[in-house]
């Protein structure tokens, strides 16, 4: 049981680490936003379960935790990229740009 | 009923949260009791009979098809954090929603943010903004096949 926790541990660090890196190595803001959310959530997640198998009496708040984790982390890097889209100057090979019709026009001064 | 909606959520946290004791219980139902009296206002969602079955499908449906997305996705941001060149084609794309209400749009937009290559970044009346990575179609339409409808269609059965 205890291996199997530690597996768990191990991957949720390996799953971190491959965040910290993506955030490193992607070329803009958003994808930025994006590595470093998905890796980090799953990483958590990972990590919580495998605290939780190594010490059964924590494994229903590390469940609580995770239902936070996965409300509040997506909500988060939304929040992130609406706000790195209002004021950073966007990424130059956009191919499709949609938002722009909610802001980013001169037009549109209520936000 | 809302008040009861709000009791169950407060109490359910706390007794996770702090264990399963006499002690404990008769503390959280107390404070639940007050938190709710002073927070029920403040709350918007609701719950009837059919909730138990509802959380069942949501437990049963949507939660493995979520959890194997969110790995795919992780495995698709090692694939390209690891590779040497990073294959990018990124734009923003809007999509449409079928599903009505609050909770049920923010379950669909945190789904998006944690599938493969996608981040959704507002919700607008029916719409849906999202980031993706790669970007496949021209239309909403065409663009809702890749991102959302693998969701919709279960999250429709529960959210109605």
């Amino acid at each position: 049981m205890e291996i199997v926790s530690y597996i768990f541990m191990i991957i949720g660090g390996l799953f971190y680490l491959l965040g910290g890196l993506g955030v490193l190595r992607m070329p803009d803001t958003f994808d930025r936003i994006q590595a470093g959310t998905k890796a980090t959530t799953l990483g958590a997640f990972a990590l919580l379960i495998g605290i939780g198998i190594a010490n059964p009496d924590w494994l229903l708040k590390s469940f609580l935790i995770i239902i936070f984790i996965a409300l509040a982390n997506p909500i988060g890097s939304s929040a992130l990229a609406k706000a790195a889209y209002k004021s950073c100057e966007l990424p130059k090979n956009l191919v499709q740009d949609d938002l722009k019709e909610l802001f980013g026009g001169e037009d549109n001064g209520s936000n | 009923m809302k008040y009861v909606a709000t009791f169950l959520v407060l109490f359910t946290s706390y007794v996770l949260l702090a264990g399963f004791h006499v002690q404990e219980l008769m503390l959280g139902a107390l404070v639940s009791v007050i938190l709710t009296i002073i927070l029920a206002k403040l709350v918007n969602y609701t719950i009837d009979y059919r909730f138990p079955v509802k959380l069942l499908v949501f437990i049963f449906a949507y939660l493995p098809i979520f959890t194997w997305q969110l790995i795919l996705s992780n495995i698709d941001v090692a694939r390209r954090v690891l590779s040497p060149k990073i294959p990018l084609n990124p734009g923003f794309v809007k999509i449409k929603t079928d599903l009505k209400g609050d909770f049920a749009k923010l379950t669909l937009a945190n789904s998006i943010t944690l599938t493969p290559g996608t981040l959704s970044v507002d919700v607008k009346g029916e719409y849906l903004y999202v980031h993706t990575v790669d970007v496949k179609g021209k239309t909403p339409e065409e663009n809702r096949e890749f991102i959302s409808a693998k969701f919709e269609k279960v999250l429709g059965g529960i959210f109605k």
